[in-house]
């Protein structure tokens, strides 16, 4: 690992982060990721933000047409609502902020004490929960879906939003139509290691594959022999159709969980391409790369979205953050 | 020995003693997490107990329920995950039902865990039987009642009992049957808290008996 020690791989990170983005404000001792510009006039800040080892979310989504603020926890752990209370009150315009909350225990709780919190210094807090993750069947009986890959949409999209000055309740169901519309699933060929325990989360020998993956080194459901990009494809793309059933073009993210070469994840993407295809879904946008990782796991996930032209015109909204840029 | 009543520095005690069992059994608690979590159970506790007995020892709080609320505020504020709000939400509540009182009983501080296991229970949506920390504490603030040691013995019972059960809430439902025959990591914690209070009052007791 190319760390120091375990101890510091977050502060660590954040100042590097800090040197590479003089743009954004970094609060490396709270933890704290900000719009250098905020709080920006009439707009709806979002806040998000999560454990660590999932970079470039949440921080590298911060910057205008996305994030207003990123709060970091420690590795695979929710940040705490003292961070999140901070964050809102430095980007609140007085328009209100918008949490924006992946579905795990720790993050929801935490997230709800601090939306409390804020409330309580008379900020005006709405909060989207993100569980696209199809991989989780029996949401009755579990923590329910994961949220993962839809993040990113629903971070850019409803960061469209209130860039354009949308008002809160606005962003707020943009949101969570995006989240409505989005399904993921996700495959590791490898465990990932954090840096605290130095060994694999979960054994995974070689020649075989884990499906249904979350994003914390937690194994997934179903284990099989190794399978061809091809294969993976057709078993992900399925899994999220099976649930999704899109009646119009998609947003499609193929994304690597952080050790799978961009070349690798290239051609799985031709291969997700050719499955939507056959299955007559037609695609918007395409986005290939690591963006929701699980540190060093090697594998990846597939996220579509039903988009129509009002979140289509979102997407394309410029955007100018560290891991996305464009327009503009 | 039941009128015996405990007062802040016992308390102070006895998370400090925890503090220590936490940090001893780090590990272990990062073993078990692994196996049906994200092997950050042990990192997180140690973290968050490390900096409840920092501020017990530099500003030492007056009454049990002072000390309990406190370090429930402190878990909260250092811990993150759900393991930080659980647990602070178990100690915050617990101390606010034990109110200003300058001692406390056994038996009132069973009466004031039973408080704090249901705040848990309410925050968490959890039930007993869903493989959780709930199954080693609510045992454990009922078997209080009866004695410190029967405490410690009902805790640990009820995190061994977690071994075979399918987990219905936190990270490890998502493996559905597979995470039966793991020990729940929240469960093994919670019993080192009340093995950490059993070795408190046990000593508490000795000093007692030759004073």
């Amino acid at each position: 690992m190319l760390i120091n020690v375990p101890e510091t791989v977050v502060d660590d990170g954040l100042r590097g982060f800090a040197a590479a983005h003089p743009e954004l404000t970094v609060d490396v001792e709270n933890r704290i990721v900000l719009r250098r510009d905020a709080p920006v006039a009439g707009q709806v800040a979002l806040v998000s933000g999560g454990g660590s080892g999932h970079e470039p979310l949440h921080a590298g989504f911060v910057g205008p047409g996305m994030l207003a603020g990123a709060c970091a926890g420690a590795i695979f752990t929710s940040p705490v609502p003292d961070q999140m209370v901070r964050a809102a009150a430095a980007v609140d315009s007085g328009a209100g902020v918008l949490f924006v909350v992946k579905n795990y225990t720790g993050d929801v709780l935490n997230f709800d004490m601090a939306a409390e919190l804020t409330e309580d210094e008379g900020i005006q807090v709405a909060k989207v929960l993100v569980d696209d993750d199809v991989a989780v069947t029996d949401s009755l009986y579990t923590a329910g879906r994961r949220g993962t890959g839809a993040t990113l949409f629903v971070e850019k999209i409803a960061g469209a939003a209130a860039e354009a000055g949308a008002p809160l309740e606005r962003v707020e169901s943009i949101a969570r139509r995006v989240n409505a519309r989005s399904r993921s699933f996700g495959v590791a060929l490898s465990a990932c290691t954090t840096p605290a325990k130095g060994s694999p989360t979960f054994e995974l020998p070689d020649g075989e594959l884990e499906l249904g993956i979350g994003i914390h080194g937690e194994p997934g459901r179903e284990r099989r022999p190794m399978m061809t990009s091809g294969e993976i494809a057709d078993f992900a793309v399925d899994a999220v159709l099976q649930d999704l059933r899109p009646k119009g073009p998609v947003l499609a993210l193929v994304n690597g969980m952080g050790a799978t070469p961009l070349l690798e994840l290239y051609g799985f993407n031709a291969e997700v391409q050719r499955v939507l295809g056959e299955r007559g879904v037609p695609v918007a946008r395409t986005l290939v790369g690591n963006y929701v990782t699980s540190l060093d796991m090697a594998g990846c996930s597939v996220t579509l979205c039903e988009a129509d032209e009002d979140l289509l015109r979102l997407w394309d909204a410029p955007v100018s953050t560290p891991a996305l840029r464009w327009g503009r | 020995m039941s009128t015996e009543t405990y007062g802040a520095g016992f308390f102070r005690d006895w998370l400090t003693a925890a503090a220590a069992a936490v940090d001893r059994e780090a590990g272990r608690l990062t073993e078990l997490d692994s196996a049906i979590g994200d092997a950050d159970h042990g990192a997180n506790l140690q973290r968050g107990f490390a900096a409840v007995a920092a501020t017990l020892e530099k500003e030492p709080p007056a009454t049990p329920g002072a000390v309990l609320t406190g370090a429930g505020r402190q878990l909260i504020s250092t811990v993150g995950g759900a393991s930080g709000p659980l647990y602070g939400t178990l100690l915050r509540r617990t101390g606010k039902a034990l109110g200003d009182a300058e001692r406390v009983s056994r038996t009132g501080l069973a009466e004031a865990l039973a408080a704090g296991v249901a705040a848990v229970s309410r925050l968490g949506g959890a039930r007993p039987g869903d493989k959780t920390m709930l199954d080693a504490l609510g045992p454990a603030a009922e078997a209080l009642g009866d004695s410190f040691a029967a405490a410690r013995e009902a805790a640990e019972a009820g995190a061994l009992a977690t071994v075979p059960m399918l987990a219905r809430k936190g990270r490890a439902s998502y493996l559905g049957e597979r995470s039966v025959g793991h020990q729940d990591p929240g469960a093994t914690s919670s019993a080192l808290l009340f093995a950490a209070l059993a070795d408190v009052a046990g000593a508490a007791d000795a000093v007692e008996g030759t004073s």
